[in-house]
């Protein structure tokens, strides 16, 4: 080939590539754009305050943002911790050769690759259905309390799902900080767990709050795990208690595209809910890179 | 075992030292704090030391010298067992610190560490407070009894490493704002707050521009009334500033060890005098 051919193709992969990237752009603009449009005229203070009326058709929003909130809450005090351990452990005491340590890896890898709605199976079967009504029988004599669907067994099926996510984000950043702090630590006559709580974990902070909130992002849009573990169809109060049944945000877009009785008029409260939904990703996400930046300046300058 | 002398030591500063002497005298031999006996170590199959006897002495500085790969690093932090956060290294032998054989797998490293101080190549504080950098040895070490006498500890240790005027109107700003010599300088400080018996120094100037490198230098010098010193560095002039006695490793065996003024004025081996003459390495 002649070098003028070459400059040619040259040319035409670049301009290949790049119009792959402006396909990316111009579908999530296309996303974007038809939500924000239809989504924004029946937005409004009500919205976001009244429960659902009319058979779905009027009212708000506001106990499926409660019952999302209240789920990616309870779901982080299980999953943040369960995950730092899990990572402290790859990261700082795992022999790398060992057969333990080959099967737990590829014991997160493979979690991370199951559907949801496995996840949604699996804490019907075990949650609700086994550690349930094991408290049901052994602390109310039988009497339903636990063993049905509930917002504490929806947040734990959760926190299974998000676990891989914490994980593998808490242990990058305990790989990422320096081997020199260890050695001081260690050097200095400190213990394994010093070195690693006073100084590798607080390094790693950033991290971990970045796995904490890129869990609940992920949480937030996740409807196929809690279908059968506490996520309601129409609840007009928020759950006061950790065996309540909740609404959720996901879960109510389904709702409303496919049982409302009325397509026509449930359609804008539907783009409306979703936008509400897409925002409160994009907060999240946006607050992780926040707070990630924050923490590292504030660990270059104290 | 590991005694007091550090321990007893007084608040205040020694006198400084402006202009080091040109040529140090040898002196008369000391009691022997750390003797190795044919020590030898292995990362894997790899073998890194073979056979290494020889003694450190009390409140000297030793000097361990020899080309890149030549073992000198893997030797320092043996004394301190500081290898033993790699996985897969094997050791036999001796190592005798005051008598104990610290290589032993039932020795308490944790222990050991606190009195054999270390000091690395780069820089390493903690992103903390330069006041945090060094109360943080006396925390885990539960060495501060209360707030008081941790500040007086850090301004103690600080004041040792003739680092606390440059310091003291900012002991909480971050220690990462100081320049490379001045966090070299609170490393050191740091691991003195611990009251080690021993400090070792990895190529603690290799990373350092020439004023901070004499700054250090003469600290080392100021430190060795009070401290057996251990220093690895690939600076001959260095070695031979620094030091009363250095040794010679070649491909993880010990050419030659003996006091500094003879090892660079009368070599006795020939691959030393082809190495501290520049001829290889």
């Amino acid at each position: 080939m002649g070098t003028s051919t070459r400059m040619a193709v040259d040319r035409c992969l670049r301009l290949l590539t790049a119009l792959a990237a402006v396909c990316i752009i111009g579908i999530l603009a296309i996303i974007l754009g038809i939500i924000c449009h239809n989504g924004w005229e029946k937005l409004s203070w009500t919205f976001l305050t009244a429960a659902p009326s009319e058979g779905m058709t009027g009212g708000g929003v506001f106990p499926a943002i409660f019952g999302t909130a209240a789920l990616v809450f309870i779901m982080t005090i299980f999953v943040a911790p369960a995950g730092v351990f899990v990572a402290i452990y790859f990261s700082e005491y795992a022999d790398r050769s060992s057969w333990f340590y080959i099967i737990s890896r590829q014991a997160v890898n493979n979690l991370a690759g199951v559907p949801s709605i496995v996840f949604g199976l699996f804490g019907l079967g075990f949650f609700v259905q086994f550690v349930g009504r094991g408290v049901d029988r052994a602390f109310y004599s039988g009497e339903l309390h636990y063993g049905q669907p509930a917002i504490i067994w929806a947040a734990l099926t959760m926190a299974v799902l998000t676990l891989p996510v914490v994980i593998v984000s808490v242990e990058e950043a305990l790989q990422a900080v320096p081997r020199g702090y260890r050695e001081a630590s260690h050097a200095l006559g400190s213990t394994k767990s010093q070195a690693i709580f006073r100084v590798v974990l607080p390094h790693a902070m950033p991290g971990v709050l970045t796995g904490s909130i890129l869990a609940i992002g992920r949480a937030a849009g996740e409807v196929a795990p809690i279908l059968f573990v506490g996520a309601a169809y129409y609840l007009p109060r928020i759950p006061g208690k950790f065996n309540d049944q909740f609404m959720h945000l996901g879960y109510h877009v389904f709702i409303l595209s496919t049982q409302s009785p009325d397509v026509d008029a449930t359609k804008p409260i539907l783009y409306s809910t979703v936008f509400v939904l897409l925002a409160l990703t994009f907060i999240l996400n946006a607050l992780a890179v926040f707070i990630r930046a924050r923490m590292r300046m504030a660990q270059r300058s104290a | 075992m590991l005694s007091t002398a550090a321990n007893s030591r007084s608040p205040i500063i020694r006198t400084e030292i402006k202009e080091l002497p040109a040529v140090q005298k040898p002196e008369a031999p000391k009691n022997v704090r750390v003797a190795a006996k044919d020590f030898s170590f292995w990362y894997g199959s790899r073998q890194a030391l073979r056979k290494i006897s020889m003694d450190i002495y009390a409140r000297n500085v030793t000097a361990i010298i020899g080309p890149s790969g030549c073992g000198k690093s893997t030797f320092l932090r043996s004394l301190n067992r500081m290898n033993d956060m790699i996985a897969g290294v094997r050791m036999e032998g001796e190592i005798l610190l005051d008598g104990q054989n610290i290589i032993s797998p039932d020795i308490d490293v944790v222990a050991l560490r606190r009195n054999v101080g270390m000091v690395f190549q780069q820089p390493n504080p903690f992103p903390k407070s330069i006041f945090d950098n060094i109360a943080y040895g006396l925390r885990i070490n539960k060495m501060i009894k209360n707030r008081a006498d941790g500040e007086m500890s850090v301004q103690e240790a600080l004041q040792h490493a003739a680092i606390w005027d440059e310091v003291k109107d900012r002991l909480h700003k971050s220690a990462l704002s100081m320049s490379g010599g001045e966090q070299q300088r609170l490393c050191i400080a740091r691991a003195l707050a611990v009251r080690p018996q021993i400090l070792l120094m990895d190529e603690p100037a290799s990373a350092l521009d020439p004023i901070s490198t004499s700054k250090i230098e003469e600290l080392i010098f100021r430190l060795k009334k009070d401290y057996t010193i251990v220093i690895v560095t690939h600076n001959m002039q260095q070695a031979a500033r620094v030091s009363d006695h250095t040794a010679f490793f070649l491909q993880g065996e010990l050419v030659e060890f003996g006091p500094t003024v003879q090892i660079f004025t009368n070599p006795r081996d020939k691959r030393t005098e082809d190495y501290i003459t520049g001829r290889f390495g």
